[in-house]
């Protein structure tokens, strides 16, 4: 255990939490190894949703170990913003952009740098290049819609500006919620693409519904109900799972 | 009792109504009197005494008047007046009225001692007097008094005694004589302790703490720790009454923020013309009271009850063309809610201003409402207990309204998803209409009973708007129960500090306090958790 | 090098803003003291202190906008920074009564004589001093907007809560310096004051100087604001409006930057009382009243929130209003006026004056230009 403890990026270990005595997570144990991509899914109220709320400092769990690059940082002692300055980067199940900024503001927002208040009053961050902002805008296809409001952007491609802003911040472990809710069927396919290129110098943790897409990333499965891992391996052992197929996928 | 003993008791009390009718003590009377002409203070001591000794019925007016300078002698007839507060001149003889009396009238003079004497013979005279106010009086001086001359008619009363509280009083008396006065036996000491004891207040310490000085120690010892165990009786009475002034401001605040725990608490809406629909309820009072004063006299006393009613219908309807006219429009944008109420409390302020001037209205307190009594050495004013049940009352009935009515679970229902109940046929819009209506009403409701301690004026609104809002946002958003409780803990909470810092001082502290706990729970009291709450 | 980078980021408004202010700081003073009176274009002194007064609103607008338009914050708690300004520059000018006070207490202002005092309290110390005086009325503000802030958004104490403890605030400093034995002259407050700076407060020259010097620290305060908003410090304000919890994920300590926005701010509305009680005589307690931060809410809803321009506009229009109403028959119907307004602005024109002229002259020139910034939106 103690080496598996020092070897993920994120260890998660009995962890449980619950809302007014709805126990949303239960004795929940999650090891996620450096450069690896994992796709979890599971059925509505499984606890996809909170499992990434704790790892980023929204909820605090009532008991269990949350631990960071090697076990070095507890995640559980730390807020969210301190969390993001580690290196934890999420993308949320709603596109949340900050809409009445261009777009490239939002890119410009999130890229790396000092975040302090006296910091960005000086300008320093006004030095950030670019070209940065450009290339992120060019990965994420929005390169032609650099100075639109964010709000008025179509769905897909706040979508996209939002794993855009998480590229531009270059975190260690992206947490990815529902990247393609509400993408066609191509979109879905090039958001996967991009997903798997995030991830050669990336961690990534994706939470999706869309099976098509969690077998198009390729990689590692794992299953949550009621708060606990279901089922853990190869999505084809996952999906063959009886207690998956029962709870979840259906027959 | 044999009849025949009956009968005899009634010839004697016959024979001696027979001689009333020819007072006795008019020779008496008249040699008392003649010693004021003396003018010697020895002589008008003895002829207190006398007068006292002769219970005629005009004893006391003559000794009163001789108190305040108001006693006459003519010195040529050496006939005795007295001159009332009014200017009315008696024959001190008679006691009747004398339309022309003598010309040169000499005042009685007395002297300090004779006015303690007066003072007493005044005490013992009205110990026996036929009203029972002024014999408890009586009492009650000579318990402060201490003076041991008045024992003796003190025991005299007491035996005549038939009311219960006030024969108390005089044995109170009595002890505070027997604590002090010199030539008592132990037992009497001891036994005066205990009644003073039973006593419990500032007065019987007052009385302990002047214990002869020639007591043994052992009595001493006795009645040092009886001041104590009264001292530490009254400071439980004063938490007791802080308490109570506390509930009392309490039911107030709760009154007042009910409503706005209902707009704001259920419906998330920032009303800042809540107060001012406290303040139109009260008006409504007032305009119901002017209507029954010009047309219905007799029903004045029942001018609450029927404004209860009548409040909750105007400012609901009120609440309601707000809701439809502009609150509406601004869900999901609280801040602008905010700001639009509050013009629409400048303008509801403003109008009433225009209407019935910017003065205080006079708005009367039915005959329940005043006065007060004591209970457990308490004072409780009728009009604060009044209040503090209305107010549990309008509190369980709301509770009951939405967990047990059709509307109150439409109501829950929308709160807690509003499209889900929209698609459950709810028709959301119209909840939220009855909604608001139904915190505004609450607000006029309280309007009525503010109108009873409060000055109604255009601007009572604003004195209780950002309570309100303090005692809903510290007890938790969405939690009546909480608005409960918050309202009566800060209403005692500043009860207990306005003692040590002063009415304003504990008001600002306790909103610095307020200010303090948000950042520690900014939830409130009873918040509500979960995935809901954080949007 | 600033000032040239700060011009090649202004818009139109902004411009005209500054051009106007700057017109306004050299011609009224001059006009009022080297044209004769009989002139049409001379300005008579009263309407000078009278404009003087909406300048100092204008400024205490903008600082309100600073933090309600750009960061969301919206503070029902302005006004008791704009009076702790006011009240500071009072001190000054109370001490410098000195004998000719009613007592002549050389040291005791009147106030303190009539109550029996025997010594200047503690605070009152170095307010003889004037650049004390205005140091303090920049950081009596801030320190207590550094110490609420920081204590609220730590907590995350944030929306209508945020307000409603505000309004308590300076609810809370109303009661407080009503109290005699605050030291603050109590329900009267400060007033007869003499000279400033050895020059006479009812002087023609001393009232159009602190005229220029009103406009001169508008646009200053202008400029402070300006930069604060487009620089990425701005930015990241406007990510907190819109999307706090976001900001956060992003790695931006949210109350940091709050904290700064909101300190700026009580200073400068400091500023603003600071220069405003010179003009009008008085400082009272009045000043705390809940009422008037929510009026100064209202001015920059009616200019436009989120562009500093439109609350200065509004704060100078909704005065002029108001001036005019309240000095004829229609007084009694000023706050119909004012109700309705309040009404009016949040239903029927959200973006306020300048936002919606803004919005209309963006639809007009369709293809957005590169240097238009975006046009805020409500925050909540």
């Amino acid at each position: 255990m103690s080496e598996q403890r020092t070897a993920a990026v994120l260890y998660l270990d009995g962890v449980s939490v619950s809302f007014d005595g709805y126990r949303a997570i239960r004795n929940l144990s999650l090891v996620i190894e450096p450069g690896e991509m994992r796709a979890i899914i599971g059925p509505n109220g499984a606890g996809k949703t909170t499992m990434m709320d704790i790892v980023t400092g929204k909820t605090r769990p009532d008991e269990g170990d949350v631990l960071f690059d090697g076990g070095r940082h507890d995640l559980t002692k730390l807020d969210e913003t301190a969390i993001a300055e580690l290196g934890i980067g999420r993308k949320f199940q709603k596109p949340t952009v900050f809409e009445s900024h261009s777009v490239a503001d939002n890119i410009l927002l999130a890229l790396k740098g000092p975040r302090g208040p006296f910091a960005s009053l000086f300008g320093w961050r006004n030095k950030l290049h670019a070209d940065k902002i450009d290339e992120v805008l060019k990965i994420t296809g929005l390169l032609d819609h650099r100075n639109r409001l964010a709000g008025e952007i179509s769905h897909g491609q706040k979508q996209w500006l939002e794993i855009g802003m998480l590229l531009a911040q270059d975190p260690a472990i992206l947490l990815v919620d529902e990247p393609v809710a509400g993408m066609t069927d191509a979109e879905t396919e090039q958001t996967a693409a991009l997903l798997r290129d995030i991830n050669k110098s990336h961690t990534v943790i994706v939470v999706e519904h869309d099976m098509s897409f969690v077998r198009a990333l390729d990689c590692k499965v794992t299953c949550l109900h009621e708060g606990s891992v279901l089922s853990e391996g190869t999505l084809d052992k996952v999906a063959s799972d009886d207690r998956v197929i029962e709870v979840y996928l259906g027959r | 009792m044999s009849l025949a003993r009956l009968l005899c008791a009634l010839l004697v009390s016959i024979i001696l109504a027979g001689q009333i009718v020819k007072p006795a003590y008019a020779a008496d009377l008249a040699s008392a009197l003649t010693r004021f002409s003396a003018d010697d203070f020895t002589e008008t001591a003895t002829a207190i005494d006398e007068i006292v000794a002769t219970q005629a019925p005009q004893a006391e007016p003559i000794l009163s008047a001789l108190g305040n300078a108001r006693l006459f002698v003519d010195m040529a007839t050496k006939k005795v007046y007295w001159r009332t507060a009014a200017g009315v001149v008696h024959d001190a003889l008679t006691g009747e009225a004398v339309a022309s009396p003598p010309a040169p009238l000499s005042t009685v003079r007395v002297n300090n001692r004779l006015r303690r004497v007066l003072s007493n013979a005044i005490g013992a005279l009205t110990l026996m007097a036929p009203e029972p106010q002024r014999r408890r009086e009586a009492a009650d001086a000579i318990f402060r008094s201490r003076d041991e001359t008045a024992l003796p008619q003190l025991e005299e009363a007491m035996k005549a005694e038939k009311v219960p509280a006030i024969s108390r009083a005089f044995q109170h008396a009595r002890a505070s004589i027997l604590v002090t006065a010199p030539g008592v036996t132990k037992e009497q000491r001891i036994e005066a302790i205990t009644v003073l004891r039973d006593r419990a207040d500032m007065g019987a310490i007052a009385a302990l703490r002047s214990l002869n000085g020639t007591a043994d120690a052992e009595t001493k010892t006795l009645a040092a720790t009886a001041v104590t165990a009264i001292e530490e009786r009254l400071r439980i009475v004063g938490y007791v009454q802080n308490i109570w002034y506390g509930l009392s401001l309490g039911s107030v605040l709760l009154l007042a923020a009910i409503g706005l725990a209902i707009t704001f608490g259920v419906m998330g809406v920032i009303n800042m013309a809540h107060g001012e629909m406290v303040m139109l309820g009260a008006y409504t009072t007032f305009m119901v009271q002017e209507f029954l004063r010009a047309n219905a006299p007799h029903l004045l006393e029942m001018s609450l009850t029927i404004s209860l009613p009548l409040a909750f219908l105007v400012t609901g309807l009120i609440g309601v063309a707000i809701e439809r006219g502009v609150i509406r429009f601004l869900y999901g944008r609280p801040l602008e809610t905010l700001l639009a109420t509050w013009g629409i409390s400048l303008i509801l302020q403003q109008t009433v201003r225009t209407v019935f001037g910017p003065t205080n209205r006079e708005v009367s307190s039915p005959s329940y409402m005043s006065g007060a009594f004591d209970f457990m050495g308490l004072s409780i004013t009728w009009g604060r207990l009044w209040i503090i049940v209305f107010t549990l009352i309008v509190f369980v009935m709301l509770l009951m309204a939405l967990k047990h009515t059709s509307m109150g679970l439409h109501m829950r229902a929308v709160t807690q998803n509003r499209r889900m109940a929209s698609s459950m046929g709810i028709r959301t819009p119209w909840v939220d209409a009855m909604t608001f209506g139904l915190g505004s009403g609450l607000a006029g409701i309280a309007g009525v009973a503010l109108s009873q301690i409060d000055n109604v004026s255009p601007n009572l609104g604003q004195s209780y708007i950002i309570d309100s809002f303090m005692v809903v946002v510290f007890g938790g958003v969405g939690n009546l129960w909480g608005t409960l409780v918050s309202a009566f803990a800060l209403g005692v909470a500043n009860k207990f500090l306005e003692p040590l810092a002063g009415a304003v001082l504990a008001k600002i502290l306790i909103l610095v306090l307020l200010i303090l706990f948000i950042q520690k729970r900014p939830r409130g009291l009873f918040a509500l958790k979960g995935r809901a709450v954080e949007a | 090098m600033i000032t040239q980078y700060l011009l090649s980021r202004f818009e139109k408004t902004g411009i005209a803003f500054i051009v106007i202010v700057a017109a306004m700081a050299i011609f009224v003073p001059l006009s009022n003291l080297l044209l004769p009176a009989s002139s049409p274009f001379h300005v008579p002194t009263h309407v000078m202190s009278l404009m003087g007064k909406y300048l100092c609103y204008a400024i205490l607008a903008i600082s309100l906008d600073l933090v309600w338009g750009y960061c969301g914050i919206l503070s029902l708690g302005h006004g008791a920074f704009f009076a702790l300004g006011g009240y500071a520059m009072g001190m000054y000018l109370m001490r410098q009564i000195g004998t000719r006070g009613v007592y002549g207490n050389p040291v005791l202002p009147d106030f303190m004589v009539f109550l029996n005092w025997k010594e200047l309290p503690w605070f009152w110390y170095g307010f003889d001093m004037f650049p004390f005086a205005i140091i303090m009325a920049l950081f009596a503000p801030g320190v207590l907007a550094f110490l609420f802030g920081w204590l609220t958004f730590r907590s995350r104490v944030t929306g209508v809560y945020l307000s409603i403890i505000t309004q308590a605030l300076t609810y809370a400093l109303m009661l407080a310096f009503f109290r005699n034995d605050m030291g603050f002259g109590g329900n009267n407050g400060l007033t007869d004051f003499k000279d400033i700076l050895g020059y006479s407060v009812q002087a023609q020259g001393t009232r159009a100087t602190l005229f220029f010097l009103t406009a001169l620290t508008l646009l200053l305060t202008y400029l402070i604001c300006r930069w604060m908003t487009i620089t990425s410090f701005g930015k990241v304000l406007v990510a907190v409006r819109d999307a706090e919890s976001r900001t956060r994920f992003l790695g931006y300590r949210v109350e940091h930057y709050k904290l700064v926005a909101f300190t700026v701010s009580a200073a400068l509305a400091g500023l603003a009382g600071a220069l405003y009680v010179p003009q009008v005589g008085i400082i009272n307690p009045g000043e705390f009243a809940p009422a008037n931060s929510i009026e100064a809410v209202v001015w920059v809803a009616v200019g436009g929130r989120g562009t500093l321009v439109g609350a200065a506009v509004g704060a100078v229009l909704v005065n002029f209003a108001k001036s005019w109403f309240t000095t004829g028959a229609l007084a009694p119907y000023w706050l119909f006026v004012l109700g309705s307004i309040f009404i009016f602005v949040t239903l029927a024109m959200p973006k306020g004056i300048v936002g919606t002229l803004k919005e209309w002259s963006g639809r007009m020139r369709a293809p957005r230009d590169e240097s238009k910034a975006p046009v805020a939106q409500p925050a909540e």
